[in-house]
């Protein structure tokens, strides 16, 4: 995609381009009562160019500090090291002035809990245009056009009248539906969602969800999709990375992780999720223990201490992943047995 | 971290771009330290407290009777006269000390009784609101709009100045703004999820108001009381100015601030220095307030 | 959706019963009920979920319930004594038999008592002497599975969310109640945490002889808990009946919708149905009729108009609706359908926890 990409292909497999978004080794540390926790501690991936790829982790696990980690967005006493390609173009060590660019038509983000990352005071028409007159340069009128495209895009009904609510005129699924238009005003090239439905009534949900995806695929835009819910993230992505305190511990096809998970962790957890199909009064299977000390992590694998396959070669496991199947890579030491042939396709859709 | 480009070409089937090797993220942790401000305001009140706590032992002469002529320079020969003497001839130093006794007695017994009445009158009101809370409220607001040194010099012209009306004037001056405070809190604590789970269990309202809100209460309360502490210190001082203070010869800051006022053009010390005790100590208090309630009282954190 | 009406209800033999309850706020926009006139039965033994949205008073009902917060008006009575009637005194006395877990474990949790104290509260409470307390707390600490030589005296903020939330359930326990009503006792909770707290919920139900009512917006979490489930929309009850029935073969349209929306583990398959159109309307101003007739699929004319009365659809199967889904194919006319289901024999079904079974009232 970009100039430096074509040069230096030395594996076989690697034709595809230059994936729109390429993190090696990203830390990510922050100051805490208790110590420097390292929240994110050395983790790699990619994300292709119009793909979508879920991100799911329980709390501790990182996955939403990365997230403020690749946008630039971290708090007070708190540092970042590794690599964060965008393009081809370092993110990490860019200056505020030149990142603020980036925000918007480059990368947006879809925050948790609408109500609070709207303006309260702001009515919804200069929020969403605000961003399409400083960096498209547009003028008042078109930008409230292109406002009122955007809402009908999201599925806002009678959007003329919504431009003049404010914020809390509106229902959570209105408001994170406003947010949506707002992330996609610039048209960036990636969105992030950041728990995009937790605040939000499951039929609801599923509406964002839904949207979500379709404008990710109209727009072949790609997409950063966080939760902490797995099955939310299934049907909705093409790849899914899962996370670990502070490390990845698979990343794989969404069929792939979801259909044959090979880590330890992804499997407890799968096991562990309720379901609408659980029989009644049976006990879910339990993953025992709690998260390791994001201070002092354990070395090795930090989900030893909680695996039940747990062994010797587990306390030297690297952060690096291991490839099981054809985009199929897992940071374990005694991966589940593969089940009989998984193809290796995408999600939803073959390939990209 | 020690991750080879091999391994980081298996992990992704792509080759990876240049990384600096290793270079973990240094963060500086928060430590939130007391300051040096802090500290030397903590010294300060150590000092005023043990000196005035200390005075009768201390080889200091009587803070009535005159130790020499009136209006020596400071003299480092002995601890009375390390400040001079006052228009009367009498130990600054020792006066100075003494002031301190009644500032801190009267300030501290005000306080207290202040703390006491308006948090459990705050307490009361923002815990059962209702009538209780409309009066209490109401009270408190009148007593607020009204100028305190006026209720002093009130009270003061009906009861004969003492130390027992100070205190009990002061006391009651600082009552409204306890029970602000406290009132708030207890709004605040009340509508949290573990009062109702005390509910649940069939506590009765005293044993959840003394055994659940009022211990989540008092830690922001009692971090307010320096700064109330040091308000009547201050109102003190401008009463003992306005001659409505402890009376004579028993030196109290305001009042030898006020008896040095006429000669403050060529006697400045004996006006600067208890006014300078005041300025210390009020400041003192103040500051430790600040970093008490940065602590203990959740509203004003960040 | 209307909710209105008693043909789900199963009498005398009921550990709790609640009668047309309704619970109203007033705000500065209006009064809002956020519990329309619902009444069910919990019978002794069994769990009943009470499953709805944000806004359809499922919380306020939990509360009401306990009289943790206000009711405008109904009847509520447990094992016998009515609770909405009885005066403060009494009803301390009667609280002993009915507990409650929030959704906020850690913030019902005094931040200034030690765990030991916290657990032991409404054995003090009940004046029970200090040693038999201490005692009687560690106890119920092991049986939450917290080592009481390591938990006993931390304070709250030292424990995590499924830690307190064993704390609070051994408190709420260590009084043996016969009624526990759990206000989302899992939502704050990861998922790995959250398993381990429903296997322990299961576990201690048959030993502390627990009746439970169970709230929760989780569809899958009430499923795996409950005998029962009542499912809620806009403070009417849509839908009554066994679980396992109810989540298979939802006869109200709004139930299936919910199900729908819950998302599957399966890259194929996320979803099974089309998604619900529309924002759940204000409370402040429900619609007429049928409350859900504004986003249901099915909805016709008639159900903007009218409200339709709780009945029995199936055999043991309750739902407001004028077109439940059921026997949509084979009866048109809704009076014939429910004259129908009346005529129909009751089928036996599994998992019976106590032993009896309602008869269409």
């Amino acid at each position: 995609m970009t100039e430096q990409s074509s040069s230096e292909q030395k594996d076989p497999r690697a034709v595809k381009p230059e994936p729109l978004l390429h993190v090696t080794h990203l830390r990510a540390y922050l100051s805490s009562r208790h110590g420097v926790v390292k929240a994110v501690d050395d983790v790699s991936f990619e994300v292709g160019h119009g793909e979508a790829m879920g991100l799911v982790g329980e709390s501790g696990s990182g996955k939403s500090v990365m997230s403020r980690a690749i946008m630039g967005l971290m708090p007070r006493r708190s540092d970042r090291t590794g690599s964060v390609l965008f393009k081809g173009r370092e993110l990490i060590g860019l200056p505020r002035k030149e990142m603020s660019e980036i925000w918007g038509p480059q990368i947006s983000m879809v925050f948790q809990d609408p109500g609070r990352s709207l303006n309260p005071v702001v009515p919804v028409e200069r929020q969403l245009t605000e961003g399409m007159r400083r960096h498209l340069g547009l003028g008042r009128s078109e930008a409230r056009g292109r406002a009122l495209q955007l809402l009908r895009e999201v599925g806002v009904s009678d959007p003329e009248r919504r431009l003049r609510n404010y914020p809390h005129e509106m229902s959570g699924g209105m408001c994170q539906r406003v947010m949506i238009a707002a992330a996609l005003a610039c048209e960036p090239d990636l969105l992030i969602a950041d728990e995009p439905t937790t605040a939000l009534d499951v039929t609801i949900q599923r509406q964002i969800l839904d949207l979500l995806r379709r404008v990710q695929r109209e727009r072949n835009m790609s997409m950063i999709l966080i939760s902490h819910n797995l099955p939310l993230v299934a049907g909705r992505t093409d790849r899914t990375a899962v996370m670990y305190a502070g490390r990845l511990a698979e990343t794989g096809s969404t069929r792939q992780v979801f259909e044959s998970p090979r880590h330890r962790y992804t499997a407890a957890l799968l096991a562990a999720t309720p379901t609408i199909t659980h029989e009644r009064h049976s006990p879910f299977r339990l993953i025992p223990g709690t998260l390791p000390n994001p201070v002092k992590p354990p070395a090795g694998c930090r989900f030893a201490a909680r695996c039940d396959h747990f062994h010797g070669p587990c306390h030297e496991l690297g952060p690096d992943m291991t490839p099981v199947a054809a985009g199929h890579h897992v940071a374990c030491a005694d991966p589940v047995p593969a089940p009989a042939a998984v193809g290796a396709r995408g999600g939803e859709h073959d390939g990209r | 971290m020690t991750t080879t480009d091999t391994a980081a070409e298996r992990a992704t089937g792509q080759p990876r771009p240049p990384v600096a090797p290793g270079r973990l993220p240094r963060v500086t942790l928060d430590r939130r330290g007391t300051s040096a401000l802090v500290r030397l305001s903590q010294g300060w009140l150590v000092l005023i407290v043990a000196l005035a706590v200390l005075a009768p032992v201390l080889p200091l002469a009587s803070y009535a009777i005159p130790i020499g002529a009136p209006h020596t320079a400071p003299d480092l020969g002995s601890f009375s006269t390390l400040l001079g003497t006052d228009g009367l001839g009498r130990s600054m130093l020792s006066r100075v000390v003494y002031g301190a006794r009644v500032s801190l007695v009267v300030g501290a017994a005000a306080c207290l009784i202040a703390f006491v009445v308006g948090t459990v009158l705050g307490l009361l009101a923002g815990y059962f609101g209702r009538w209780i809370d409309s009066v209490v409220v109401l009270v408190s607001d009148v007593m607020l709009a009204f100028p305190g040194l006026v209720l002093l010099l009130a009270l003061a012209s009906i009861f004969s100045p003492s130390v027992k009306t100070l205190i009990l004037g002061m006391g009651v001056m600082g009552v409204p703004q306890f029970v602000r405070l406290a009132r708030a809190h207890t709004l605040s604590w009340s509508a949290r999820e573990f009062v109702r789970a005390a509910k649940g269990l069939g506590a009765n309202p005293f044993r959840i108001l003394f055994r659940e809100i009022l211990p989540n209460v008092l830690p922001p309360l009692a971090s307010y009381m320096p700064i109330v502490l040091s308000h009547i210190v201050v109102a003190e001082g401008s009463l003992s100015f306005l001659g409505l203070g402890i009376p004579p010869p028993r030196p109290s800051w305001g009042g030898m601030v006020s008896a040095a006022k006429d000669s403050i053009a060529d006697q400045p010390m004996l006006v600067f220095v208890p006014a300078l005790a005041i300025f210390f100590t009020v400041f003192a208090l103040n500051q430790i307030g600040d970093h008490l309630r940065s602590r203990f009282d959740r509203t004003v954190e960040q | 959706m209307a909710g209105s009406g008693t043909a789900h209800l199963r009498g005398e033999d009921a550990l709790l019963s609640v009668r047309n309850l309704v619970v109203e706020y007033h705000t500065d926009a209006g009064t809002v009920q956020a519990v329309s006139d619902v009444s069910f039965d919990v019978l002794p033994g069994e769990t009943l979920g009470i499953v709805g949205e944000s806004g359809c008073g499922k919380s306020s009902m939990g509360r009401a319930v306990l009289r943790l917060g206000g009711m405008t008006s109904g009847e509520i009575s447990c094992a016998g004594e009515r609770i909405d009637r009885a005066d403060e005194k009494t009803m301390r006395a009667l609280r002993r038999d009915m507990q409650m877990i929030f959704q906020n474990a850690l913030g019902s949790l005094n931040p200034r008592r030690h765990v030991k104290e916290i657990v032991a509260e409404g054995l003090a409470i009940d004046g029970v002497p200090k040693a038999e307390r201490d005692r009687r707390a560690t106890d119920m600490l092991e049986e939450v599975g917290l080592t009481p030589e390591r938990f006993s005296d931390m304070l709250p903020r030292q424990l995590s969310g499924g830690q307190a939330q064993r704390v609070a359930i051994a408190r709420a326990l260590a009084l043996r109640p016969k009624l526990l009503v759990c206000d989302e006792p899992v939502s704050a909770l990861d998922v790995s945490v959250q398993a381990q707290i429903l296997n322990l919920m299961e576990k201690l139900k048959p030993e502390f002889d627990l009746t439970v009512v169970f709230i929760a917006h989780d569809l899958a979490v009430v499923r795996s808990v409950s005998d029962r489930v009542l499912v809620m929309y806009l403070g009417k009850v849509c839908e009554f009946g066994d679980s396992v029935e109810v989540y298979d073969n939802p006869v109200h349209p709004y139930t299936r919708a919910l199900l729908e929306s819950v998302p599957l583990p399966d890259p194929d398959r996320p979803f099974t149905g089309s998604p619900l159109e529309g924002d759940v309307p204000s409370p402040l101003a429900p619609p007429t009729g049928c409350r859900f007739s504004g986003r249901c699929p099915a909805a016709q004319e008639r159900c903007a108009r009218s409200e339709p009365e709780i009945r029995e659809v199936l055999p043991g199967r309750f739902a407001a609706c004028h077109y439940p889904l059921a026997a949509a194919a084979d009866l048109p006319d809704p009076d014939a359908r429910a004259a129908a289901a009346d005529r129909r024999e009751p089928q036996g079904r599994e998992h019976e926890p106590t032993g009896r079974r309602p008869e269409g009232a």
